[in-house]
């Protein structure tokens, strides 16, 4: 690629067309997990215990990184966990798609997407991970992509397997996913995880109920789509993400 | 100044879930060799900022991601909707993603010494980063700022800070070493760094 090319590359990230709020809505305290949740041990000494300073969003908190298709290693097969190694990874080979949308319903384009799991017998490919179960050469388990024009992301990958951790005496995480949103604004960054419906440890997991709001959980896990399927090749699981959406005052006018 | 009331959406959030203990295969590492870069290495300007993050035992915690997003030294964003256009600093990302693979605490990122902004009802932003920490045992991500303890005259007037009780803005002054900054992260304990409700 010449020099002249990868400066027009990076121009193409600035999307001009794409509304824009000046201010993002606030949410509702019961919308996240609380950070200090005593059911997840971890959380003891890693939450703040003096109350957030509230910050009027201004121009640093309404911009963000438009990484889009600027991201300098985003590869062909980057959606695809199938297909990044020599051979085939063992386990149930899926589609997961979806939307990428803000708390009005208009879908985020162009912004990045990245997922990281654990294989098919649930071990991560992390030098962490000393649980005994297989590695499979054949998955690394990460993946990137970016939304189209309708906010639409898809994923070719492997049905992660729960695995079990030491938060409490037979602590098992249900099977899940990672996920990583941008957005478009600072604001609206979110880290977090996709489930698989029906899992029967959601009962024991404090991760996943550190989300109080049953219908809040709800809208963490994934619907089996058989319209979705590809036949002869994938089962499929659909997902939609929504991002924190236009607040009710310009911030220009907040003061 | 109270928040605004929380806004009644068609469409909840996704809520938040803690980022665990193995991110670094999919958020840093191999799939994206240069994600504490916010500009190329050797960018004119380039300064390093980093420093250490401790839990409230005063132990360092290996497994964090701090990400910075700023404005270049003329107050331009890598974003069309910042002021004045996009930035016309070359590779200038304005964002930078530090996930601690080594397991020692610490976290860095290159990036420009951002310059003053445009800050509400006419007042002029400090020179800033907006900082997200994320980590195993953090369910959801919790949001600094980080400024620049070399900047005193231009923090004094600065409408964040000036919201901030006297004796916790040190907390969010990061501290001029060679090549860059520096500055800690404390997210609980005596010297717990200042988090912001955005
Ligand atoms: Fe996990």
């Amino acid at each position: 690629m010449s020099d002249t090319q990868e400066t027009e590359d990076v121009r193409v990230i600035y999307d001009p067309v794409v509304e824009t709020p000046t201010s993002y809505g606030r949410e509702p305290a019961d919308a996240h997990p609380p950070l200090d949740y005593p059911p997840y041990k971890s959380t003891q000494l890693r939450h703040p215990k003096e109350p957030l300073i509230y910050l009027p969003q201004q121009v640093t908190e309404i911009t963000g990184p438009q990484l889009g298709r600027g991201v300098s290693v985003l590869g062909e097969l980057d959606n695809d966990l199938t297909k990044q190694k020599q051979g085939m990874p063992i386990g149930e080979r899926i589609t997961v798609s979806g939307r990428v949308f803000d708390t009005e319903g208009k879908p985020i384009r162009n912004t990045l997407v990245e997922i990281w799991q654990a294989n098919a017998a649930g071990r991560y490919q992390h030098r962490w991970d000393r649980w005994e179960a297989p590695l499979d050469p054949n998955f690394h388990g990460a993946g990137r992509t970016v939304t189209d024009d309708q906010g639409r992301y898809s994923f070719t990958t492997i049905k992660p397997g729960p695995y079990p951790w030491g938060n409490h005496y037979n602590a098992w995480r249900p099977a899940h996913i990672h996920f990583s949103l941008m957005g478009r604004a600072f604001t609206q960054r979110l880290v977090t995880q996709m489930y698989f419906p029906g899992d029967p440890f959601f009962p024991y997991d404090p991760i996943f109920n550190s989300v109080r709001d049953e219908k809040a959980r709800e809208r963490m896990i994934s619907a089996f789509d058989i319209h979705a399927t590809v036949p002869n090749f994938s089962a499929a699981y659909t997902w939609d993400i929504y991002l924190r959406g236009p607040g009710a005052t310009p911030f220009e006018e907040a003061f | 100044m109270p928040a605004p009331e929380p806004v009644m959406t068609v469409f909840p959030t996704t809520p938040s879930q803690t980022v665990g203990p193995y991110f670094a295969i999919g958020l840093v590492g191999p799939p994206w060799p240069d994600a504490a870069l916010a500009v190329p290495e050797g960018a004119p300007g380039a300064i390093r900022i980093g420093g250490m993050v401790y839990d409230g035992a005063g132990v360092e915690i290996p497994d964090h991601i701090v990400e910075v997003w700023g404005a270049d030294p003329e107050g331009r964003f890598a974003d069309l909707h910042g002021y004045g256009g996009p930035s016309e600093h070359e590779g200038f990302r304005g964002f930078a993603r530090s996930g601690d693979e080594d397991g020692d605490g610490s976290w860095s990122v290159l990036t420009l010494k951002p310059g003053p902004v445009p800050g509400l009802g006419g007042t002029t932003q400090a020179p800033h980063l907006d900082v997200s920490v994320f980590a195993r045992g953090m369910l959801h991500r919790v949001v600094t700022r980080i400024y620049f303890a070399d900047e005193e005259e231009a923090n004094a007037a600065d409408p964040v800070l000036r919201t901030v009780p006297a004796e916790r803005r040190h907390t969010l002054l990061a501290q001029p070493v060679d090549g860059g900054y520096e500055i800690d992260i404390h997210v609980q304990g005596p010297n717990e760094t200042v988090f912001f409700a955005v």
